[in-house]
């Protein structure tokens, strides 16, 4: 190391910390790692968080440990007094770690291996979905959202759909709305089976991934069948859906309603009664009923502290109040209980797509109003009127009248909402999006308080959350 | 909680406001006198209240039973109309009446400003950073307004009207490359 | 290149080349949809241990190629661009999806237009997300490159 740059120099660039380091400092960065040195202070300030920054103990007010923890409920489980100094580590973890499920970043304070403090930080997936969906026409809109949660593409599409629909006044014929629940409960399927296969390996049992993934793929080759995708399918689209079902529809959700249970069963045997996961699980991560009202958690977190609130039987939409289902409830609001939740609400929605299979009504797959839907293939080959009226629904798009909806569909992690704003053009004039994840995310700091470190992976594992659906 | 969500209660009509309203709702029309209700599309009750008053009547819809906090989120409406150039919108939801509220709230100004109802709310936090973000729009009273969503040293607010996408265009590096 | 070294060199660079084609290892930079098909082509059903690599790696330190799955906003990309720079060389660099590639259908304020404005990028997939035969073969391409010594960067 370098003698004529010593500790008292970077005492004074304190002062000025954006004075650009020289070519012996910059070597002299990379012998911190041996010389035992304190960072200079131009690398502290060119890797400053800014406002992001978590304050040490001794700068940061009990009030500023409320604010970063993103809560103002005074909580003791927040904030020990009795907490050593000396024993204090503040940890970053991620945007760039596997058991964040995305870019999710923490950091945690940790009193030995219990936590103390959370601040998440997230915005590292942040897609400008809301600017993008003021520049696609209500026709490309599902393109777009169907990209925000990525696990749950049909229910984006879906909610996107019926906050259009809404606005305009069309009602969509029964088969297509038939096709709409099969689908999203589909999809609410094969989202729960990945997120029973990363907690798994979250947890350890990494055999999980294995299975939850191998059922999965079933769910997809259905999909791609169906919608031309395996995942952002754009397929339910304002007015209907884009395509009938395949040839042999039946076939495929019968082996899937049959084969996936199969699979559930295997879980159960894995997971359910296994000690380990019990201890990992039972009493880990616990939020109550008012604290979810207060956080707007809504969902399997919000089911697992005892409240039957389901929008699919609450506020019904796409007539899927027409198939009976059950909601699953449990009591304690615990990492255990929430992966009960989940674990039985895939049961019920093959349940749902059974009952679709059975009942699955003739007739159009679109609504008939001929402003919304493209005509038929064979009237463009034969009609010029008919080809006008196809490139001007797909290039101009349909006007909406001006007014604003939000629409809230059950979502495989709770309430979805598309806020819609039209100002009787045939683009949105403003599309927001409620998104369950970013409700959850919020919250972690509550159900992750005097915990060990461990756990916090258990906790991020059982609100599954999204980052393309936090982000956006 | 029954099993079954309950059906939407009897809905009364108000005379001042000549617009029919929930029974949860017509307390909180005669408490706020200024406040004005009415049904968005699909009957979504709507109201609009001052800014003024914006933490006065949320605690009030969550006295009223209004429990849960869904959503808050701003619409600008550059030139779009006269008067205040965004809208606040509050998200409410009450499970046990099974009703929907939404709350707007105008304002305007260089530096937009609104009341925080994170003393109400604390799920509001994140999303009134995100409000701040996007929009600019100022919250007072609210605890730690600081960016969400895009770094600190980005200047400006995507998500205003007056602001562009931001596209620019697309060059592939080594393309030139055979394999 | 190879022309001016001599016998031994040439014979080394080309059992050191094999050696690393048939064991390259991924860092797990999972950030969007791409990421799920990065699980699904890792899992059973695809099995990407037919490839020798099957092992995903958490630490950057231990990997020698990067997968960048999803879409890299202006937010991550400084991470991302740290997490290449603490990988050994040689490393590698697949940018999976149309998204890490260009942008995607996301053209805005957001969002880094195309990975390859942050790390140097040997071999693009389109798809949105690309399936996992997709990114086999976008693998297996890689494996070719490193294979004939077009892809190590010296």
């Amino acid at each position: 190391m370098a003698d004529d740059v010593t500790i008292e120099d970077s005492s004074e660039e304190v002062e000025n910390p954006t004075v650009p380091p020289s070519e012996t400092e910059r070597r002299q960065l990379h012998d911190l790692w041996t010389s035992g040195t304190e960072e200079p202070a131009w690398v502290v300030a060119s890797t400053a968080e800014g406002a992001q920054l978590m304050l040490p103990r001794d700068e940061a007010t009990a009030g500023d440990v409320a604010e970063e923890s993103g809560t103002l409920v005074t909580d003791d489980r927040l904030y020990k007094d009795e907490a050593v100094e000396e024993e204090i580590t503040i940890l970053n973890m991620g945007p760039q770690h596997p058991s964040t499920h995305g870019v999710l970043r923490l950091q945690l304070e940790l009193d030995g291996e219990v936590i103390r403090r959370v601040k998440p930080v997230i915005g590292y997936l942040h897609t400008g979905m809301e600017k993008t969906g003021e520049t696609l026409t209500f026709l490309q809109g599902p393109t777009n959202v169907t990209r925000m949660d990525y696990l749950a593409p049909f229910h984006n599409e879906l909610c996107f759909s019926l906050a259009t629909e809404a606005l305009l006044g069309v009602d969509v014929p029964p088969r297509a709305q038939a096709i709409r629940v099969l689908m999203t409960e589909l999809n609410r399927v094969s989202s729960h089976l990945t997120w029973v296969a990363t907690q798994g390996m979250d947890l350890g049992a990494v055999s999980m991934m294995i299975y939850g993934i191998r059922e999965r793929e079933l769910l997809l080759a259905f999909f791609e069948k169906t919608t031309g995708l395996r995942m952002n399918h754009n397929y339910v689209r304002p007015g209907g859906v884009a395509a009938d079902l395949p040839d042999g529809w039946q076939d495929d959700v019968a082996e899937i309603v049959r084969a996936i249970p199969d699979g559930l069963d295997d879980y159960h045997d894995l997971l359910t009664e296994n000690p380990i996961f019990l201890g990992r699980t039972k009493g880990v991560g616990v939020i109550t009923s008012e604290e979810c009202f207060a956080y707007g958690i809504t969902g399997p977190p919000l089911r697992a502290t005892g409240i039957n609130w389901d929008l699919r039987k609450a506020q019904p939409y796409s007539g899927i109040e027409q198939y009976e289902f059950d909601v699953p409830l449990a009591e304690n609001g615990d990492v255990y209980d929430r992966y009960l939740v989940r674990m039985e609400e895939i049961r019920q929605s093959l349940r749902i797509a059974a009952q679709v299979l059975e009942s699955m009504p003739d007739g159009d797959y679109r609504t008939g109003d001929l402003k919304v839907t493209p005509p038929p293939r064979k009237r463009i080959n034969e009609s010029m009127e008919a080809l006008i009226h196809h490139f001007k629904i797909f290039t101009e798009g349909f006007k909406v009248p001006a007014g604003e909806h939000y629409q809230a569909i059950e979502g495989p992690r709770g309430e979805l909402g598309h806020y819609l704003v039209s100002v009787g053009e045939a683009k949105p004039w403003r599309l927001h999006c409620r998104t369950p994840s970013f409700a959850a995310i919020q919250s972690l700091p509550i159900m992750m308080g005097d915990q060990l470190i461990a756990d916090a992976i258990a906790v991020i594992a059982s609100v599954d959350p999204v980052l393309g659906d936090v982000d956006r | 909680m029954s099993e079954q969500a309950p059906p939407p209660e009897e809905e009364v009509v108000v005379e001042s406001a000549r617009l029919r309203l929930a029974p949860l709702l017509a307390g909180l029309a005669e408490t706020f006198a200024d406040a004005t209700f009415e049904e968005s599309v699909a009957g979504q009750q709507v109201a609009r209240v001052e800014s003024a008053r914006l933490v006065e009547f949320v605690q009030a819809c969550r006295d009223a039973g209004f429990e849960m906090f869904i959503d808050l989120t701003a619409v600008d409406y550059y030139r779009r109309r006269p008067g205040p150039r965004y809208d606040v919108v509050v998200g409410l939801l009450s499970l046990e009446h099974n009703l929907r509220l939404r709350v707007l709230v105008e304002v305007d100004g260089d530096v937009p400003t609104a009341p925080s109802i994170t003393g109400v709310y604390p799920g509001a936090n994140f999303y009134e950073r995100e409000v701040y973000d996007l929009f600019g729009i100022e919250f007072t009273g609210h605890p730690d307004l600081t960016r969400i969503m895009i770094q600190d040293d980005w200047e400006g607010h995507p998500l205003r009207k007056d602001t562009a996408v931001g596209s620019v265009p697309i060059q592939f590096r080594n393309t030139n490359k055979v394999l | 290149m190879a022309d001016r070294s001599g016998f031994l060199t040439t014979s080394i660079n080309s059992i050191a080349n094999w050696a690393r084609y048939q064991s390259s290892w991924g860092a797990t930079f999972g950030l969007a949809c791409c990421a799920i098909e990065m699980m699904h082509t890792g899992a059973a059903h695809n099995d990407l241990a037919r490839f020798g690599m099957e092992v995903f790696r958490a630490s950057p330190r231990q990997a020698d190629l990067m997968i960048v799955a999803g879409r890299v906003s202006q937010k991550m990309a400084p991470v991302l661009r740290q997490v290449y720079d603490q990988m050994p060389e040689p490393k590698w660099v697949i940018s999976m999806g149309a998204c890490a590639s260009s942008g995607g259908m996301f053209n805005n304020y957001a969002l880094v237009q195309g990975v390859d404005q942050v790390v140097p990028v040997d071999v693009y997939v389109p798809g949105c997300p690309p399936g996992p035969q997709s990114l086999m073969h976008a693998i297996l391409t890689l494996h070719e490159g490193i294979k004939s010594g077009e892809f190590v960067r010296v």
